[in-house]
């Protein structure tokens, strides 16, 4: 059988690898999909705590429902923010977007 | 080394391995398939957790619409970046230690806390009664319908916030560009 | 109306006088004058009233009219205030009444009434040719707030009220002096004048602290008609030089006296204040502010003389008193023989006669003192008068020829006896009294008691000086009356006087006729051939003001004829040495006297002396001392020198404490927060992935921290 410990080591990996994606890229695009790796990771986190230590009780698979909303819309709102930001600058480079700088 | 760990094994070898070729890809079309192949990836590992309908759902959303949205928007972006240039950014040295020394504290993490080498326990009951319990759970008043709710209202914020953002510039549009 | 009701209402007309002429008519002429010469009349009519009822009365001394009311309540007593007629005032209020009356109407002439005003005259400045004074009215008001300080003082029953008078009279007396305030010889001699008697009355006023505080009364009756005070008075001793309470009160009282009668060395001031206009160098030089001085003395006689009975060794007090009217007697009369100025004369003879009437305090010579006060006030006030009339018809003669001589200077009249007949005679009749002509005149039997009084005490040394002094007082008056009336006109100016006119013509012959008869009411009783006839009245009225009724002296025959003597004596010398004076020639007694005629002049040199004493040091005080070293150099530089230790310090406190440390603080805080900002705020570089790495950063370290350390 799979122990718990497993799923836990592999979720992090996830994570950090897309924690890297998010901050090493440079195309905003690229940032959004190393977010939905995180996500993706504390989803696979969440499921298995579920399973694993309290099956009956459906509060868990509730949570990542509701993870699964909150990425859907923040995915969204990010990407037409990138476009946005697109059509002003014509670059997408996550560097080029400094203005709140000193 | 049961049926199950060797599916575990190899779904998760395949996540993982998809997760590092996204960041990692310089074409970015090439990164969102690759994106593609880890959330079909961690669907496979919801079907081994024995959460069914998590799994559809993961397929449903992430891929059918994220996914696709992000493909969408890579190509509406397309001028700004050409594949041959440095997809990295001057911190990426920085960043990389990071995520190591968050794994590796999260590995120790988890050697300290007792008790997570366990067996699953034996469901009782069949996937069916999961699934009706869950929806049963999103629609009762004494359980989870106002995170539901919450969840709905935010979906639409973000619906029309995104509308909003992305619609297009006015007349006289700068440049005389009709994105 | 009661009697002491009648007494109130006497001083109230010239005040009321004073005050509608300074409030409303200062610019009616007629109407002011009218005024003041009908209040004058009411009040002289009140007092003939008075007069008549208070020498009817018997024993008026120990019933005298009286009538007090309380005036000032402090603490636990009431001063009162009051009027009081006995003896002594109602005598007093008769002369100070018919002078008073004689002088208001002679004024109305002096200033020219009647004639137009001339354009060319300035207010402050005596009439050039003969118009109406300016300031006619002025005159009248203050003449008349004179009067009622005379009056006052007269009447008052107490030493307050009469001090009061008094010092009235002293600030009339200095507003008249220098009525002519254009000239500056005026105004030196008006404050000259205040000044010299205001000497004189600081000590006074210090009598009249030492007697309330030693029998807390200043009331007269209380006082001086009183066995039992006088005694405790001279038997306490004042811890000064030895005299008793009464001694000393008395000096200092007499101190007063000297000032105001202008006895040496007080006298200083009277010449000078002939400066003023006649009448008011009559009235107030002559008749009565001086004599209230001898007032005083005679009527604090028993103060001075308590613990005294007649024919003993004189107490110091009587002695200082008699020594300074005998030597200002002898003195005064020295100095009027070489004066040339009709005033003048008139002025030293003054403080002569005051002398005598002093001296007489003096001896103990009451009655005769009095006596004197009385008949001199009338015949001074006539020769000034006269004097005044003479200046008039001089003046009158300088604007006629254009001739620029002193209208005043003697050696510039002569042979006005035909141009002014009834100045001349009236002069003549008031400078026989002054010189004690026999039998006719009032001054011989008044100046007669005085030397018998001596004789007959044994005070020869007074008698000798006062004898003298009455030889001189003969000379030098013949010597005016021949070198003015008598001879030729010496120039054109006098040839050309003219008569005054009646209102002030008028008021001589009346002051002549009390000149003449005044003396007769006081002709001793054992008198060869005379006495007997008319008793001696004024003895026996006089005496019931003191508690003891004086004795009256035995006649003697040597004062008598030492009287004689010296006037007939004098008279004739006088009339000898000048009756040939010249036009242009100097005085006679010039070369023989030299250097002595040439001090005589000058006035031995007093008024220089006190300059030099009193004046100059004065001056330096004032405007060296207090003003520039003093007030100047530190009061004004202590007020400096804290400024200016206020502005370093202030200026420290700016530059070295506030500017550097308290600024400097701020600003360096300010500076370094700013240096502090500007090296921080790179790490604002505005991209989200490096804050997202810092922030996974800490957070890996945080969490390394807690599982390694685990607490």
């Amino acid at each position: 059988m799979i122990p718990l410990s497993w799923y836990l080591i592999l979720s992090a990996a996830i994570f950090c690898v897309g924690l890297f994606g998010v901050l090493a890229r440079r195309n905003a695009v690229a940032i959004l999909m190393g977010i939905e790796l995180m996500l993706n990771a504390v989803n696979i986190n969440l499921v298995a705590f579920w399973r694993y230590l309290s099956p009956t009780f459906i509060a868990g698979q509730v949570f990542v429902i509701i993870v699964f909303a909150v990425a859907a819309s923040e995915a969204a709102v990010g990407l037409a923010l990138i476009i946005s930001i697109y059509r002003r600058r014509t670059s997408v480079a996550a560097d080029d977007i400094n203005l709140m700088k000193w | 080394m049961t049926g199950l760990q060797i599916a575990f094994i190899v779904a998760g070898v395949i996540t993982l391995v998809a997760a590092v070729l996204v960041v990692l890809s310089r074409n970015l079309v090439h990164a969102a398939l690759w994106l593609i192949l880890a959330l079909a990836g961690v669907a496979v590992l919801f079907v081994l957790l024995e959460a069914g309908f998590l799994a559809i759902v993961q397929v449903a959303v992430y891929i059918d619409a994220i996914a696709i949205l992000i493909i969408l928007t890579v190509m509406l972006t397309r001028h700004a970046m050409r594949v041959d240039l440095v997809q990295l950014n001057q911190n990426w040295l920085w960043a990389a230690l990071s995520a190591l020394i968050l794994f590796g504290g999260l590995l120790i993490l988890f050697n300290q806390i007792p008790g997570l080498n366990v067996e699953p326990a034996a469901l009782e009951g069949v996937a069916d009664t999961t699934l009706e319990a869950l929806g049963q759970s999103l629609v009762d008043v004494n359980q989870f319908v106002i995170p539901f709710e919450i969840a709905s209202v935010l979906l639409l914020a973000a619906l029309i916030g995104a509308i909003f953002v992305a619609r297009p510039p006015s007349r006289p549009a700068n440049e005389g560009g009709e994105e | 109306m009661q009697l002491e009701t009648l007494t109130w209402l006497i001083p109230l007309p010239p005040i009321l006088a004073f005050g509608l002429i300074v409030l409303f008519f200062n610019r009616n002429n007629r109407l002011s004058h009218s005024i003041a010469v009908g209040a004058m009349l009411i009040s002289w009519a009140l007092a003939m009233i008075v007069f008549a009822n208070a020498i009817t009365t018997e024993h008026l001394g120990e019933h005298p009219i009286a009538s007090s009311i309380p005036w000032l309540p402090i603490g636990e007593t009431t001063l009162r205030i009051g009027v009081l007629i006995d003896p002594l005032g109602a005598v007093s209020l008769f002369f100070v009444a018919w002078t008073c009356l004689a002088i208001f109407i002679y004024s109305i002439g002096y200033h020219n009434f009647g004639k137009p005003r001339d354009p060319e005259d300035r207010a402050g400045l005596p009439p050039r040719a003969g118009g109406i004074d300016p300031m006619y009215a002025r005159f009248f008001a203050f003449i008349s707030l004179f009067a009622f300080g005379m009056l006052t003082l007269v009447l008052s029953d107490n030493l307050l009220l009469l001090f009061i008078g008094w010092e009235i009279m002293g600030l009339c007396s200095y507003l008249l002096i220098g009525f002519w305030y254009g000239k500056e010889s005026a105004r030196k001699a008006m404050i000259k004048a205040f000044i010299t008697t205001r000497v004189g009355d600081v000590f006074m006023l210090l009598g009249l602290a030492y007697l309330y505080s030693a029998t807390g009364t200043l009331n007269f009756r209380e006082i001086l008609f009183n066995e039992h005070v006088l005694e405790m008075l001279a038997s306490t001793s004042s811890g000064f030089l030895g005299l008793s309470a009464a001694g000393l009160i008395g000096i200092l009282l007499f101190f007063g006296t000297v000032g105001k009668s202008a006895q040496w060395p007080l006298h200083v001031w009277l010449p000078d204040a002939m400066e003023g206009p006649t009448p008011v160098s009559a009235m107030i030089h002559a008749a009565t502010m001086v004599s209230a001085g001898v007032y005083l003395v005679v009527r604090f006689f028993p103060l001075l003389a308590a613990g005294w009975h007649h024919g003993e060794a004189l107490t110091p007090t009587l002695t200082l008193v008699a020594f300074i009217g005998a030597f200002t007697a002898l003195f005064a009369a020295t100095i009027a023989v070489a004066q040339n100025d009709v005033k003048r004369v008139l002025a030293y003879s003054t403080i002569s006669q005051l002398g005598y009437m002093v001296a007489a305090v003096g001896i103990g010579a009451y009655v005769a003192a009095a006596f004197h006060l009385i008949t001199h006030a009338f015949f001074k006030a006539l020769l000034f008068l006269g004097s005044g009339s003479v200046i008039h018809g001089m003046e009158h003669g300088v604007h006629h020829t254009h001739e620029h001589v002193d209208p005043q200077d003697m050696l510039n009249m002569g042979g006005l006896r035909n141009k002014m007949p009834v100045t001349f005679w009236t002069f003549l009749i008031g400078g026989f009294a002054l010189s004690g002509f026999p039998l006719l005149t009032a001054g011989f039997w008044s100046k007669d008691e005085i030397l018998a009084d001596a004789f007959a005490n044994g005070h020869l040394a007074v008698f000798i000086v006062l004898a003298l002094a009455a030889l001189l007082t003969a000379f030098y008056t013949m010597r005016q009356i021949t070198l003015t009336f008598l001879g030729k006109p010496r120039t054109s100016a006098a040839e050309h006087a003219h008569e005054s006119v009646w209102t002030m013509t008028f008021p001589l012959v009346v002051l002549a006729v009390f000149a003449v008869a005044a003396g007769w009411v006081g002709i001793p009783e054992d008198f060869p051939l005379l006495g007997g006839i008319i008793p001696n009245w004024f003895h026996e009225f006089l005496g019931g003001t003191l508690l003891e009724h004086p004795e009256l002296i035995e006649f003697n025959p040597v004062p008598l004829l030492t009287s004689l003597v010296v006037a007939l004596g004098g008279l004739f010398l006088g009339w000898q040495v000048y009756r040939d004076v010249k036009a242009g020639e100097p005085d006679p007694l010039e070369r023989p006297l030299g250097s002595v005629y040439t001090l005589l002049k000058n006035k031995y040199y007093f008024d220089e002396l006190y300059d030099l004493i009193f004046i100059r040091p004065a001056y330096w005080l004032a405007e060296t001392f207090v003003s520039i070293w003093v007030d100047r150099g530190v009061i004004d530089g202590f007020l400096h020198a804290v400024g200016r230790a206020s502005l370093r310090l202030g200026s420290f406190l700016r530059n070295a404490i506030d500017l550097p440390i308290v600024n400097g603080m701020a600003d360096a805080f300010s500076q370094g927060v700013k240096r502090v900002g500007h090296g921080i705020r790179i790490i604002q570089t505005g991209r989200v992935q490096g804050y997202l790495i810092l922030g996974t950063f800490f957070a890996g370290l945080l969490l390394a921290y807690f599982l390694l350390f685990q607490p």
